[in-house]
């Protein structure tokens, strides 16, 4: 902000002006001590950087290979069906428990249900999903 | 000393403070070190205790073992190191951030202790890393550690930040990298770090004790 421009808005006595002034005061009290803080650690501790200091891992031990590791997608398939049939398991639960109460609609509504899931089932397994390859 | 001793005394007496930026830096230094939460055998426990309640580490401002080497400035080499351990210990020491401290507590940590025959045990920390600090003991008891600790919060206290004694931080072409062994055919290579061991030490080529220098 410049000196002319505080001038300016001193002399029209703007209502902002204490409100500016106290945004760039807590600008300031949260901004000092960091800067204060990253010069004195650049020039009081200079940094000793080496190949081992910037290795990723931390145990001691030398880091070998590669972080990225190739598995195999058919796991994500066998993962998502086990989900799904998961699921189903857990709707039947309270189905089963209060199936005395229940009407007919009831009845009807979980058969739909368990059909289709019983065609996925089948879907799955004509695509070959079930099998380990 | 920018300050007279006597002066400052005086100076205190009538209500005036004096200080050097040096007794602040390092004052505030000496009261932040941060340990590293490790620990290799018996002489751990110790260094637990210490911590706990009732002798609380905490008192001197080694409030808290940091689990990152990388945030801690004080390595507490507790118990023995064996040659397996040995280049995972100057790798941890090496990922410190500087500046950085070394008390070897224990027999085992400075010697190699009783178990100093054995073919498998390192005879002593200082041969890889420089040590600050040796506490001997077996193991030393927790008033020994913070014994140590004082001691270095003592040397701290006296490190000048000019000079050719000022420590490793403040001079930008000291060495920062202390070479981690490797597992060779009979023995760590190499045996000791030149740099940090002068002493004669074993040769790896199978001569007797002491004939290398």
């Amino acid at each position: 902000m410049s000196a002319r421009l505080l001038l300016d808005m001193t002399m029209a006595s703007n209502p902002y002006l204490p409100l500016a002034v106290l945004f760039i005061a807590a600008l300031g009290f949260g901004l000092a001590p960091l800067g204060l803080a990253w010069a004195w650690a650049r020039l009081v501790s200079p940094a000793k950087p080496n190949a081992i200091k910037n290795a990723i891992y931390e145990c001691g031990l030398e880091s070998r290979g590669d972080a990225w590791v190739q598995f195999r997608s058919a796991y994500y398939l066998y993962a998502i069906i086990f989900l799904i049939f998961d699921v189903e398991a857990v709707f039947l639960l309270p189905f089963a428990v209060a199936f005395t109460g229940l009407g007919v609609g009831a009845c009807v509504a979980m058969l739909v249900f368990v059909l289709l899931l019983a065609e996925g089932l089948a879907w799955a397994w004509a695509k070959g999903v079930l099998t380990w390859a | 000393m920018a300050v007279e001793p006597d002066l400052k005394i005086e100076l205190g007496k009538q209500g005036v403070f004096v200080t050097t930026i040096s007794e602040i830096y390092n004052w505030g230094r000496k009261n932040s070190v941060w340990p590293m939460q490790f620990g290799l055998a018996c002489c751990a426990i110790e260094m637990i205790a210490t911590t706990m309640a009732r002798y609380d580490l905490a008192r001197f401002g080694a409030e808290v073992f940091r689990p990152s080497p990388r945030q801690a400035d004080l390595m507490i080499i507790s118990g023995t190191i064996t040659k397996k351990m040995a280049p995972q210990v100057v790798r941890l020491y090496n990922q410190m951030a500087e500046p950085k401290y070394v008390i070897a507590m224990g027999a085992c940590a400075i010697s190699g202790g009783p178990f100093k025959q054995g073919y498998n045990v390192l005879k002593g920390i200082d041969r890889y890393i420089p040590v600050d600090v040796h506490i001997p003991g077996c193991p030393p008891r927790p008033e020994a550690l913070i014994h140590a600790f004082m001691t270095l919060q003592a040397r701290i206290d006296a490190q000048p930040l000019t000079g050719g004694d000022r420590p490793r931080h403040l001079d930008a072409d000291a060495q920062g990298l202390f070479p981690v062994p490797e597992q060779g055919a009979h023995d760590l290579e190499p045996p000791v770090n030149r740099l940090v061991w002068p002493l004669p030490a074993p040769s790896t080529s199978g001569k007797p004790t002491g004939s290398c220098e």
